[in-house]
């Protein structure tokens, strides 16, 4: 498919302004194309606050839900995200399946692509696994999460979120801290908002922080409150229990002093500074409950809200092929 | 039986390269052929001492055999581990008529790194080296007495040059492809963090160590500080961290997840140089054939481990190519070293060495396909890349295979 990579998105047809088969990251979008997923998602906005049942467009679609990895919110936005738009949507958690018993997950994925689904969403605890699964299998894929390396639907949702509260995400100054070694949802983050022209800041202890992060045209920072300065939008990562204590960082009353995130410190950011979040949070330790209820900073309800738009999109944008949508065909 | 070869290129690890008449007598390479000996041509081919592999996981003849190998250096990382003579002996005639196999016992039982295993018993049984295997021995006073034990025995110590600790669950090298792949990764000097410790263990013991492998810059130079020393270390490489770097891993390919890790490109350069100084003592497959149960699966979940035996030749001559080496260096490091090592008498064109030849067509061209391959397994990170070189007859003790 021939591709102009500088033609705005409207001017391209069908097909062709999103050239791609599977969302497996957000690595090798064009700006263009990850702009097209978050437009997509606007119009879903309105109809999801206003409870409109009438678009029923992905109809006779099968969405199988494969979770090898534990999630509520993830699995349950996607799920929510197909049934609006009318999807038979079949959730298969690893718990119950046969991957316990020691199937493959290559066997799997092909089990999956014989019942015919017509898009498949994969959460995995390796990262790669789900590009693994994608080879194998004729329907569309979408990543939600695998091991430390993607999630792509939430680094749409947070710049969704980010372009809705402050108009745009070109030059906007992000701080994203945290565990960065071990977080999927900062790799895809840096890599949307990097692509959008952002300026991105990561910050974590020198134990969190992978090798060669700036290769990905980060800054990294292990001083929470030099890199506060000037921040147009915070985001705060979720920090896993099991690196809690001793493992990573010696407690997280330790942790919570140098990286907490307080109504005190959120000074030191631009006035009106966006805080987010992807969830759960551990609240006291990343955030504090005043910086995270104050919907004056936090978008953190609205993140949420996002992601239901943006899944949708993805499962309506990633099915046109096989739906016969015109243009798309 | 007696058989001339005329015409060749003779690829000598201590005589040189040269023009002229090669002879074997009966199972041995003679002086000078006898009368009514079969006179075969070689005009435009090499002949040298067929390849002797230090450190293979797998028994595989077949990949041998298209590899020019005709002795293998067998990892006591099997099941059940060599640590005991009844496995030792019952390996050591594995392969035979065709590829004879030198078991490397066990240094721990179990290979566990925690008690002596028997050395000198395996060795009557036919060990010809012991190793510590995959993984390095943690505790350091059991380091210690390995090395001890085994120079008392007279046999070589190969040690795996990574600092355990520091690995952990690693599956790469700390760098920008692990970073973007979000891999657990290990920094680089993990490798010479082993290499320092046991380094200095070797010289306080006067052990005979070996590196299976040493991948790293600093690894290097201590191997050189060491040797200038007067320490009885050597070193060995596979040709996978001569020609790749951790970049091949992107699109999580597994069959470039090798053990050690591939490093960055500057370590790679530090290889190449470490080829071309002398530092390198060792060219060896690194052959782990593994099949798609081992390596279809997520990058991190997969075996590490590559298929090397039937591209070792022609990715060696490749480094005779870029100018790195001379042909008869190159065989130093795939036949002679490697046999001085285990303690054969092969690896060389001198009179009254075993005839093990391998007659070579340097520059025939070949493209690199892992499901073309002789041996058990196709994992080769080296797929779909055109090389040069290929063996075209084997001979062991003067017999053609």
């Amino acid at each position: 498919m021939a591709l102009s990579d500088h033609r705005p998105a409207a001017m391209i047809d069908g097909g062709a302004v999103f050239p791609h088969r599977h969302l497996t990251g957000i690595e090798g979008l064009q700006p263009h194309e990850i702009l097209f997923l978050l437009d997509e998602a606007e119009q879903w906005i309105d109809a999801n606050r206003r409870r409109a049942q009438s678009d029923r467009r992905l109809e006779g679609v099968t969405q199988i839900n494969a979770f090898f990895e534990n999630s509520t919110r993830t699995l349950l936005s996607f799920e929510i995200a197909g049934k609006r738009l009318g999807a038979d949507v079949v959730n298969m958690h690893a718990g119950q399946s046969s991957v316990k018993k020691g199937e493959t997950l290559i066997d799997t994925a092909v089990t999956l692509n014989a019942m015919r689904a017509d898009v498949i969403v994969i959460r995995h605890s390796s990262s790669g696994a789900v590009q693994l699964i994608a080879d194998k299998v004729d329907c569309p894929v979408l990543n939600a999460g695998d091991g430390w390396h993607e999630h792509p639907t939430q680094a749409l949702l947070d710049a969704l979120t980010i372009r809705r509260r402050l108009g745009e995400i070109a030059h906007k100054r992000v701080v994203i801290c945290g565990d960065i070694l071990h977080s999927r949802v900062a790799r895809s983050n840096i890599l949307a908002l990097t692509t959008l022209a952002a300026e991105v800041r990561v910050v974590a202890p020198a134990t969190l922080m992978p090798t060669a992060i700036e290769a990905m045209g980060v800054t990294p920072f292990t001083d929470f409150d030099a890199a506060l300065t000037g921040a147009d939008v915070v985001m705060m990562l979720r920090l896993q229990n099991e690196r809690m204590n001793g493992g990573f960082i010696p407690s997280t009353r330790e942790y919570h002093l140098r990286y907490g995130l307080t109504r005190e410190r959120l000074k030191r950011a631009e006035p009106g500074a966006l805080v987010m979040h992807p969830g759960p949070m551990n609240r006291g330790i990343e955030i504090t409950s005043d910086v995270a209820d104050d919907p004056h900073f936090s978008a953190i309800t609205e993140q949420v809200e996002m992601g239901v738009a943006v899944r949708m999109a993805c499962l309506d944008v990633l099915t046109r092929r096989s739906r016969g949508v015109e243009g798309w065909a | 039986m007696s058989i001339v070869f005329t015409g060749a290129t003779r690829v000598c690890p201590t005589g040189g390269v040269t023009t002229g008449d090669l002879a074997v007598f009966d199972d041995t390479i003679a002086a000078a052929g006898s009368d009514g000996a079969e006179r075969i041509d070689l005009s435009g081919k090499l002949i040298a001492p067929a390849i002797v592999d230090l450190g293979v996981f797998g028994i595989d003849v077949a990949a041998c055999k298209a590899g020019g190998i005709v002795r293998v250096g067998l990892m006591p990382d099997q099941a059940p581990v060599l640590d005991d003579p009844g496995i030792v002996a019952r390996a050591a005639h594995m392969g035979k008529p065709d590829l004879w196999i030198h078991p490397i016992a066990a240094a721990t039982r179990g290979l566990a790194g925690q008690d002596l295993a028997e050395m000198a018993i395996n060795a009557e049984a036919g060990a010809a080296a012991i190793a510590t295997g995959r993984r390095w021995i943690a505790d350091t006073g059991v380091m210690r007495k390995v090395l001890a034990y085994a120079r008392d025995c007279g046999l070589t110590v190969i040690a795996h040059a990574e600092d355990g600790g520091l690995a952990g669950d690693a599956v790469a090298t700390a760098g920008e492809t692990a970073t973007r792949l979000g891999l657990p990764a290990a920094p680089a000097i993990a490798e010479a963090l082993a290499i320092a410790r046991d380094v200095m263990l070797a010289e306080d013991t006067g052990a005979r160590l070996h590196f299976r492998q040493v991948t790293t810059a600093a690894g290097f130079d201590l191997i050189r500080a060491a040797k200038r020393r007067g320490v009885r270390v050597t070193c060995g490489i596979t040709p996978a961290h001569l020609y790749l770097s951790d970049i091949s891993m992107s699109d999580f390919r597994t069959f470039a997840h090798l053990s050690p890790p591939l490093r960055n490109e500057s370590d790679r350069q530090a290889a190449r140089a470490a080829v071309a100084d002398g530092t390198i003592d060792v060219l060896c497959s690194g052959h782990d054939p593994r099949g798609p149960e081992a390596k279809r699966l997520p990058f991190a979940d997969s075996e590490p481990g590559m298929a090397g035996a039937e591209t070792l030749l022609p990715l060696g001559l490749g480094l005779v190519r870029d100018g790195l080496i001379g042909l008869d260096r190159l065989f130093a490091m795939l036949s002679a070293n490697p046999a001085k090592l285990l303690g054969l008498d092969t690896g060389t064109l001198a009179p009254g060495a075993p005839a093990d030849l391998i007659v070579v067509d340097r520059d025939a061209p070949w493209q690199v396909r892992g499901d073309a391959f002789a041996g058990k397994a196709g994992n080769t990170p080296f797929d779909g890349l055109p090389v040069q070189g290929r063996v075209l007859r084997t001979m062991k003790g003067g017999a053609f295979l």
